[in-house]
């Protein structure tokens, strides 16, 4: 039983295999990769495996503290931010397998040609508890 | 109210409404909302008889659902035949939830959410949080579970070590949220240590006793994780030590070791010293031995490491320790540890630096991360 991050990458993801971007894509092409994806996390819902879904917005900005009294510092965005989140899944599974197995599942929603992505995702553990037995 | 007490006859009343002919995914949901209805009206109205109570409101429940539901023939029959039985709660019921929940045929997360549910009476919210989870998730895996479970005989006889596997996740999971995982753990093992003579069940109960003896101890106030030797052992707590070495001795003179009873035999040899340098370590090694027969684990053989260095110093620790697998969990953490005893600061230093960067948890990073700032400064 942990949970796992899932994050789909808008740039910095090493490049798929089926690698035309979405606005070069039918609408249908579209409908039934939104289809696919939403149809993931609903099964994710009914096996008890779904804890968090989001999408993030293509441009975001820096933002650090100025010091007492001034306001917060901001920069950018910057074009050429090599790593950009595009959105995650965060799942809760028994293992780490199937916790592959169902980042695989979803690197499958199909994109041009109705054929899978195979894009590639990434997947970070969550910090467990420290458990009570360790001796 | 004592919610710990009323939901102790949670199992009680499952069973009566099994006995009666009701099925076990429908008598869960009708216990559980006779639970929540207790919750409610009993601390204006406390019921003289609580068990009764409890039975009566979880089997109009469990009638009003299932003739809301359905008016198949079957169910019908149930519901106009008067119930045989009568309310006399059966041990052998409370045993046989214990097995069913933890059924060979479930995935670990889902025996344990049905466990705590099924068995333990907490609500799927309780659960939900306490594995920060979303409610409606959790939802699912019990609903999940009750259906994988559903043609499962209820009067087949279980595995036991099964149902202790569960239990010891659970209080493994320690505390978060608003439900004592740790305290639930050792309510539904002393609750099933008193329905079935099994040695094994008894060290598991034992095992957790010696450890949550500890619990005041073994983090500051700000959540820093406090190392055994380190602990303030006048903050252990005597009487759970006391009752824990009663347990561990009861089930070791049966003579039937297992992994738990070796498990509680070594806590026991480290609750039992007053300061950490008078602990016996070469008892706890011979204890790892046993353990390691048992079990054969590549864990158990790190964590004897650790002792042998205690028992015959670094150097032998270090050599127990070259033998394993160095991807082994916690490896760096022991080599850093080991080295550090034998007065390799430089190499400690850098091992705990590597430790911190492998540690599965935030307490156990934020650890091992001062003690390579300890050594670096």
């Amino acid at each position: 039983m942990a949970k796992y991050l899932l994050l789909k990458h808008y740039r910095g993801a090493p490049a798929p295999i089926n690698d035309v971007p979405m606005d070069q894509w039918t609408q249908d092409e579209i409908s039934a990769h939104v289809k696919y994806m939403n149809d993931f996390a609903d099964r994710l819902r009914s096996t008890g495996e779904f804890v968090d879904g989001q999408a993030l917005a293509q441009e975001g900005t820096w933002v650090r503290y100025d010091g007492e009294g001034r306001p917060p510092v901001t920069d950018g965005p910057f074009a050429e931010t090599k790593d950009l989140i595009a959105g995650w899944m965060i799942i809760d599974t028994d293992s780490y397998e199937r916790a592959l197995e169902l980042a695989a599942e979803l690197s499958a929603a199909p994109g041009k040609g109705g054929k899978p992505i195979h894009e590639w995702l990434e997947i970070r553990p969550f910090y467990g508890h420290a458990p009570t037995i360790t001796e | 109210m004592d919610e710990a007490l009323l939901r102790s006859l949670t199992p009680a009343v499952l069973g009566i409404l099994v006995r009666r002919g009701a099925d076990f995914a429908a008598a869960e949901d009708a216990v559980q909302d006779a639970l929540v209805e207790a919750v409610r009206v009993w601390p204006e109205d406390p019921p003289r008889d609580p068990l009764g109570w409890l039975v009566t409101v979880a089997w109009r429940r469990f009638l009003d659902a299932t003739r809301a539901e359905t008016a198949r023939r079957r169910r019908e029959d149930v519901v106009d035949a008067e119930p045989e039985q009568g309310l006399a709660p059966d041990t052998d019921d409370t045993l046989q939830l214990y097995f069913l929940c933890a059924h060979p045929s479930l995935t670990p997360s889902s025996a344990v959410a049905l466990t705590l549910r099924a068995v333990g009476g907490l609500t799927t919210r309780q659960i939900a949080q306490a594995y920060l989870v979303p409610e409606a998730t959790m939802a699912q895996r019990i609903s999940r579970a009750k259906k994988t479970v559903g043609d499962v005989r209820f009067d087949q006889p279980g595995d036991v070590a099964t149902v202790l596997r569960v239990l010891y996740l659970v209080f493994n999971e320690g505390y978060s949220g608003d439900v004592d995982l740790a305290a639930e753990a050792i309510r539904l093992t002393r609750q099933l240590a008193a329905v079935i003579d099994h040695p094994e069940v008894a060290g598991l109960l034992a095992l957790m006793l010696l450890h949550h003896a500890r619990r005041a101890s073994r983090t500051t106030a700000s959540g820093r994780l406090v190392p055994l030797a380190e602990q303030d052992r006048g903050r252990w707590d005597t009487t759970l030590i006391a009752e824990g070495v009663e347990v561990l001795q009861a089930a070791l003179a049966q003579d039937r070791l297992g992994e738990f009873q070796a498990q509680a035999a070594i806590a026991a040899l480290h609750a039992d010293a007053p300061v950490a340098a008078e602990t016996d370590w070469v008892q706890i090694v011979e204890w790892y031995d046993e353990l390691l027969a048992l079990t054969n684990s590549p864990v158990v053989r790190l964590n004897r490491a650790v002792a042998v260095g205690e028992a015959d110093g670094p150097r032998a620790g270090l050599k127990a320790l070259a033998e394993l697998d160095d991807t082994l969990p916690r490896y760096a953490a022991v080599a850093a540890y080991l080295h550090e005893r034998d007065g390799e600061r430089r190499t400690a230093a850098k091992l705990y630096a590597e430790a911190a960067g492998k540690a599965s948890n935030l307490a156990e990073r934020e650890h091992l991360t001062r003690q390579a700032a300890r050594l670096n400064n």
